[in-house]
């Protein structure tokens, strides 16, 4: 039994109907093998609990004057267990384009190089580069077409287009918003109180760098899911540039130096009788 | 281990070394994935050479040593006398089994000196069921990084000074691998003549 999404594709075919069977298999959307279950909600519940490593994730997004900014945590975890501290959850979709990972890592990556390929594809036959708007909705769509079949995806797509820079959030349940401010992840509401509290249109690149570290690093203190290392990535008129990529732990003594002192809280027996 | 031993997260560890011991512990007290402190103290003194860790709920594990101060003291009161770490142990079990149909969610570790300096460690689990170990004992969410880590680091008959450094590598690198424990370190080297008690810098992530 395969998913049929032909009827999904929302790009034309490139070159009418000459298009060759290597063609098909990188322009086409592909379609996976569906598990021959007769509960298909059951197994699909189970499986989905085995192949969720990266839950816990602090990113955030924010439009300024001078471009976009993004930042996020490094660390993946299963239930309690770090797994790793050096993921990699900005993700490079073009000079121009970023997207980060919040949710499932493989469906994350996956769709986002299946988003790069995709608007790669759209450079080549329009001779411009796509929108950041044209590609959110690519993967909204996508993700849409799966809802409900348990994919996992939380993610911004931060870039510059024509229009100046661009902002949206996207999710697996289909839900797409543009807008200036975005924190995905376990951490972000400590992320989301850093960031509002700091946050104005007209910072420069050096504040608005500062602040999205500050709030990353703020979310992996609270959140036990978050940690590792804070990158900070800016997106301009030129494309992006990488700023920064400071280890937490470093971070924290770098922000609150140690003052020597003895145990702070100690259990003290009660007085009288 | 069940959900509710997980709740606040925790990580400790008694090593023995020779004519002394170690206890160590992190510092974090959360509420599932989220800190509230960063200060929190896990490990209590009975006396001068007896110590005990309370992993688990934090909430049974501060009951629990109320209850078992209020027996020490009584201990005393009658005996004139510092309970020995051994019974100090069976009194912990026998408390524990008392609740063996509604325990306390806590896996305590023991850790003392007893007669001429031997020290005694030991661990238990929520009911009470004693396990006596010759080299370390650890418990806490972080149990299966810290076992990894003691069985790789530890030696015999290590003196007070390389005791302490073993059990604080063997401390902050078990609880950067779990999201539930860390955010500093407590250690205590209990040798027969002083009590060193240090803090620990540690990932604050």
């Amino acid at each position: 039994m395969k998913l049929d999404t032909s009827g999904l594709e929302s790009t034309a075919p490139l070159f009418g109907s000459l298009s060759s069977g290597i063609h098909d298999e990188i322009s086409a959307a592909p379609s996976f093998a569906l598990p021959n279950t007769i509960n298909f909600d059951g197994f699909q519940k189970e499986a989905i609990q085995m192949v969720k490593p990266a839950k816990g994730t602090t990113t955030l997004a924010f439009i300024f004057k001078e471009g976009v900014m993004v930042a996020a945590d490094s660390r993946a975890s299963m239930g309690g267990y770090i797994s790793s501290q050096s993921v990699k959850k900005i993700i490079e979709i073009n000079p121009y384009m970023l997207g980060t990972m919040a949710g499932g890592a493989a469906d994350c990556q996956f769709w986002h190089r299946n988003l790069g390929i995709k608007c790669r594809l759209h450079e080549l036959a329009n001779k411009r580069r796509i929108s950041v708007t044209g590609a959110s909705k690519l993967l909204a769509n996508i993700l849409y077409s799966y809802r409900g079949m348990g994919l996992s995806v939380g993610t911004m797509i931060a870039g510059w287009d024509e229009t100046g820079p661009g902002l949206y959030y996207v999710d697996s349940e289909g839900g797409r918003l543009k807008g200036t401010r975005f924190s995905v992840g376990s951490g972000s509401p400590y992320a989301y109180g850093v960031l509002d509290n700091g946050y104005r249109y007209d910072m420069s690149i050096e504040e608005a760098a500062e602040l999205a570290r500050r709030s990353i690093y703020h979310a992996t203190f609270r959140d036990g899911a978050s940690g590792g290392v804070a990158s900070v990535y800016y997106v301009g008129p030129d494309g992006w540039k990488k700023l920064s990529g400071d280890d937490v732990g470093e971070l924290h003594y770098h922000y609150y130096p140690v003052m020597p002192s003895t145990v702070e809280q100690e259990m003290v027996e009660v007085t009288g009788a | 281990m069940p959900q509710i031993f997980e709740y606040n997260g925790s990580a400790l560890i008694a090593m023995v070394g020779k004519n002394c011991f170690a206890i160590a512990s992190d510092r974090r007290l959360g509420v599932q994935l989220q800190t509230i402190a960063t200060d929190f103290q896990r490990i209590y003194k009975v006396h001068d050479r007896l110590f005990l860790g309370l992993s688990g709920l934090a909430t049974d594990a501060q009951t629990l040593y109320q209850r078992l101060v209020f027996r020490h003291k009584l201990y005393q009161l009658r005996e004139e006398r510092d309970m020995k770490p051994e019974t100090f142990a069976s009194l912990v079990s026998a408390i524990l089994y008392e609740k063996r149909f509604g325990p306390y969610f806590c896996q305590p570790v023991i850790a003392g000196l007893g007669d001429e300096d031997k020290p005694f460690i030991c661990t238990m689990d929520s009911i009470g069921a004693k396990e006596l170990a010759k080299d370390f004992v650890v418990a806490g969410t972080a149990s299966e990084s810290l076992y990894g880590a003691c069985e790789s680091m530890f030696r015999p008959d290590m003196e007070p000074e390389d005791l302490f450094e073993t059990v604080s590598q063997a401390l902050l690198s078990s609880v950067d691998r779990d999201c539930l424990s860390g955010w500093g370190g407590h250690v205590y080297v209990v040798t027969p003549t002083e009590v060193k008690e240090r803090i620990l810098k540690g990932r604050m992530d």
